[in-house]
């Protein structure tokens, strides 16, 4: 589904990325873990085609990404610990704009769905600057599938969240893991990460430095394992 | 990049003429072109007026086409000769507007004139400071360069349609006043602008190459400042 | 046909936010009565000399109000990242411009709309000129205006200290806007002789021209994340 090549990125004088090859098949679960400033949140700006690598190849869906990227963004849904959500808008509002925005079919429905996923049916009218912590992540991640995207980006979604939005997050996820989305995740919730994902990469200094089914370990292993691979450093 | 090779022989030799031209511009307007006959010896400071004033805009040239290359290329290169050329060019632009204030204080009794030249490189001035404010407040480098580039770029356009509304503005107050010192200058008087026109020129190039050197200088002292950091992290 | 609806989308949405609020709104309206009565202290309308400076303080007010307008535009895009929610979607980065100009716009003109009469009452102006030329300035230079002026919000944005940013990066640009703006106003209101007003009209249209084409190629440079 998302294939990385050779991914370089370079911002002024720092190699933000030296040189990423990546490989997620369809319906595939990756977490990603890493100490900041590894390179991890520019790597998923470049694969949701956010920004461009300075050096590299980039394939979503069989199709290149090159300068003609803005239809592709159709098939991508990002969650960050930033809601991208208007204040003053009622959850619906908020909804229905970026319905309109991706051109999504039987947009009022679609609505209704994902409103019912995220358990926000009874705040659909309510100003989103009335909302917790936790009903605007589930708002955002109702904002992310609106447009039934084949592949969803996390970035440290779990930041904030009290244990019913974390239920939910969870929940949402596993359903779309089952519907063969593929998912890439950042977190430093290296626990979640496990239980969730086919896949755990460590990034540190730019460079992918460990990559292999998630299964394979256990928490306290991987823990032993990561703190080696990043030299100590959490 | 090391600077020891921007500030080789070659930019010694470029000062060595730099002085030169420099020097024979002032012997040429201090001592051997003829005062004018209406206004005196103070007429004399037009020369380093109209000087300056060229630098001041063909300074702001160089950071056009430095942006431009710089969001192309995003290599630092062009953003050192941006910058740099847009400190001289303010400088410069400073010099121009005051000696200007002079000229016309000499020649016409008033501090300030509306002659569109001189208001238009009062706006040139203020294109000059906003991009300069503009790379001071921007919080990452990356930033800096790209937004300050494209005001460069923005701002370049502005100068050509700032000129041809405040003539016509000037045109529809004072139809009379626009050519009133372009009379057709004799040809001593000619030479020695020519002269002093050249001479700036050089003294902006030699400038501009001090300026690149301090730019790449400042770039090793945050290379090495960065890496000392990862390596005590 | 995609592109017009994503921009009706931004334009729609930035309207409605903005209308539940109205403090955006609220605070151009009030500056610009301010700046009415501040001018009216300032320059005696009763005075001859007052008439012939009429055009500049309209413009004045019409530029203040305008900027403060402008800053917002972007700003309201920086709470929860939202810009970056805009730049994910499908959408050209183009649409977001003509957007954001496109509400800024109608903006302003609500403001011209509700404090044009309030400059004539206040400094005791007879009206005596055409409303559809007057119209017609005043939409060529507030296109111009806000179509560099916005472009320049959405770069000050992207710094710390973007309302004291943008007043100093956006005047110099807009200088041949205001003089066009001021010549062809004091034109129409019987000011000042009839000579050039088609070409100030001219200029203006050549500004706007130029000042939608280059940030419509820049904006991209200035979105960057």
């Amino acid at each position: 589904m998302i294939k990385a090549e050779g991914i370089y990125k370079r911002i002024g004088n720092k190699e933000i990325l030296r040189g990423i090859d990546l490989h997620m098949k369809e319906g595939e679960f990756v977490t990603v873990l890493g100490p900041n400033g590894a390179g991890k949140t520019t790597l998923l700006k470049i694969l949701a085609m956010l920004t461009k690598a300075s050096a590299g190849k980039l394939t979503i869906g069989g199709v290149t990404v090159d300068d003609n990227v803005a239809k592709m963004r159709g098939q991508i849904g990002v969650i960050s610990h930033n809601s991208f959500l208007y204040d003053k808008l009622t959850a619906f509002e908020n909804l229905r704009f970026y319905g309109e925005m991706y051109q999504t079919n039987n947009l009022k429905e679609r609505i209704y769905q994902v409103i019912d996923e995220v358990g926000l049916q009874y705040s659909l009218a309510d100003p989103v600057r009335t909302f917790s912590r936790g009903m605007l992540q589930r708002l955002s991640i109702a904002r992310a599938i609106l447009h039934d995207p084949k592949v969803l980006f996390l970035d440290e979604p779990y930041t904030g969240l009290d244990q019913h939005a974390i239920g939910i997050l969870n929940k949402v996820l596993f359903k779309l893991n089952k519907d063969k989305r593929t998912i890439f995740m950042i977190t430093h919730n290296y626990e979640q990460g496990l239980e969730l994902s086919d896949k755990i990469i460590i990034i540190y200094k730019g460079k992918i430095t460990y990559q292999d089914q998630a299964k394979c370990l256990g928490p306290r292993e991987f823990k032993q394992l990561y703190l080696e691979q990043v030299g100590g450093k959490q | 990049m090391n600077s020891k090779l921007i500030l080789g022989r070659g930019h010694h030799i470029l000062g060595g003429i730099t002085f030169a031209m420099i020097a024979l511009a002032i012997y040429l307007v201090f001592i051997w072109v003829p005062a004018d006959a209406k206004l005196g010896v103070s007429q004399k400071i037009f020369y380093f007026h109209v000087a300056a004033a060229w630098v001041g805009f063909f300074a702001f040239f160089v950071v056009f086409i430095a942006s431009i290359i710089y969001l192309k290329s995003r290599s630092k290169k062009w953003d050192i000769i941006g910058v740099s050329s847009a400190e001289i060019g303010v400088f410069f632009t400073t010099i121009a507007l005051i000696t200007g204030s002079i000229w016309g204080r000499t020649a016409w009794n008033v501090w300030w004139n509306w002659e569109p030249r001189l208001v238009t490189t009062l706006i040139l001035w203020f294109i000059y400071v906003a991009y300069l404010i503009i790379r001071a407040s921007s919080t990452e480098e990356e930033k800096k360069g790209r937004l300050s580039a494209v005001f460069g770029i923005i701002g370049f356009f502005n100068v050509p349609i700032v000129f041809m509304s405040i003539r016509w503005w000037q045109i529809g107050l004072h139809p009379v006043i626009i050519e009133a010192d372009r009379v057709g200058l004799p040809t001593s008087m000619l030479r020695t602008l020519i002269t002093s026109v050249i001479a700036f020129t050089f003294l902006y190039f030699y400038l501009l190459q001090k300026g690149i050197a301090l730019g790449w200088l400042r770039e090793e002292v945050n290379s090495l400042k960065s890496k000392l950091r990862e390596k005590f992290d | 046909m995609n592109f017009l609806k994503q921009i009706k989308a931004i334009v729609w949405k930035d309207l409605v936010s903005e209308f539940r609020t109205k403090e955006m709104l609220s605070a151009m309206l009030i500056f610009s009565f301010l700046v009415i009565v501040i001018f009216a202290f300032a320059f005696d309308p009763a005075r001859e000399t007052t008439r012939a400076v009429f055009p500049g303080i309209i413009w004045v007010g019409i530029s203040f109000a305008a900027i403060l307008g402008l800053n917002r535009s972007f700003v309201a895009e920086k709470e929860n990242d939202s810009l970056l929610g805009l730049m994910l979607t499908p959408a050209d980065r183009s649409v977001i411009y003509f957007a954001k100009v496109i509400g800024n716009l109608i903006l302003v003109w609500m403001v011209v709309l509700i404090s044009m009469p309030l400059y004539f009452i206040f400094f005791n102006f007879q009206w005596a000129g055409s409303i559809p030329i007057l119209a017609l300035i005043i939409f060529l230079s507030t296109l111009g205006f806000i179509s560099v002026g916005t472009f320049l919000a959405a770069l000050a944005a992207n710094t710390r200290t973007s309302e004291i940013l943008l007043p100093i990066i956006v005047f110099p640009i807009v200088v041949p806007v205001i003089i066009a703006a001021v010549e062809s106003t004091a034109i129409v209101l019987g000011s000042v002789a009839h000579g050039g007003l088609m070409s100030w009209l001219m200029l203006l249209i050549l500004y706007d021209v130029i000042f939608l084409a280059v940030p419509f190629v820049l904006f991209d440079y200035v979105l960057e994340v």
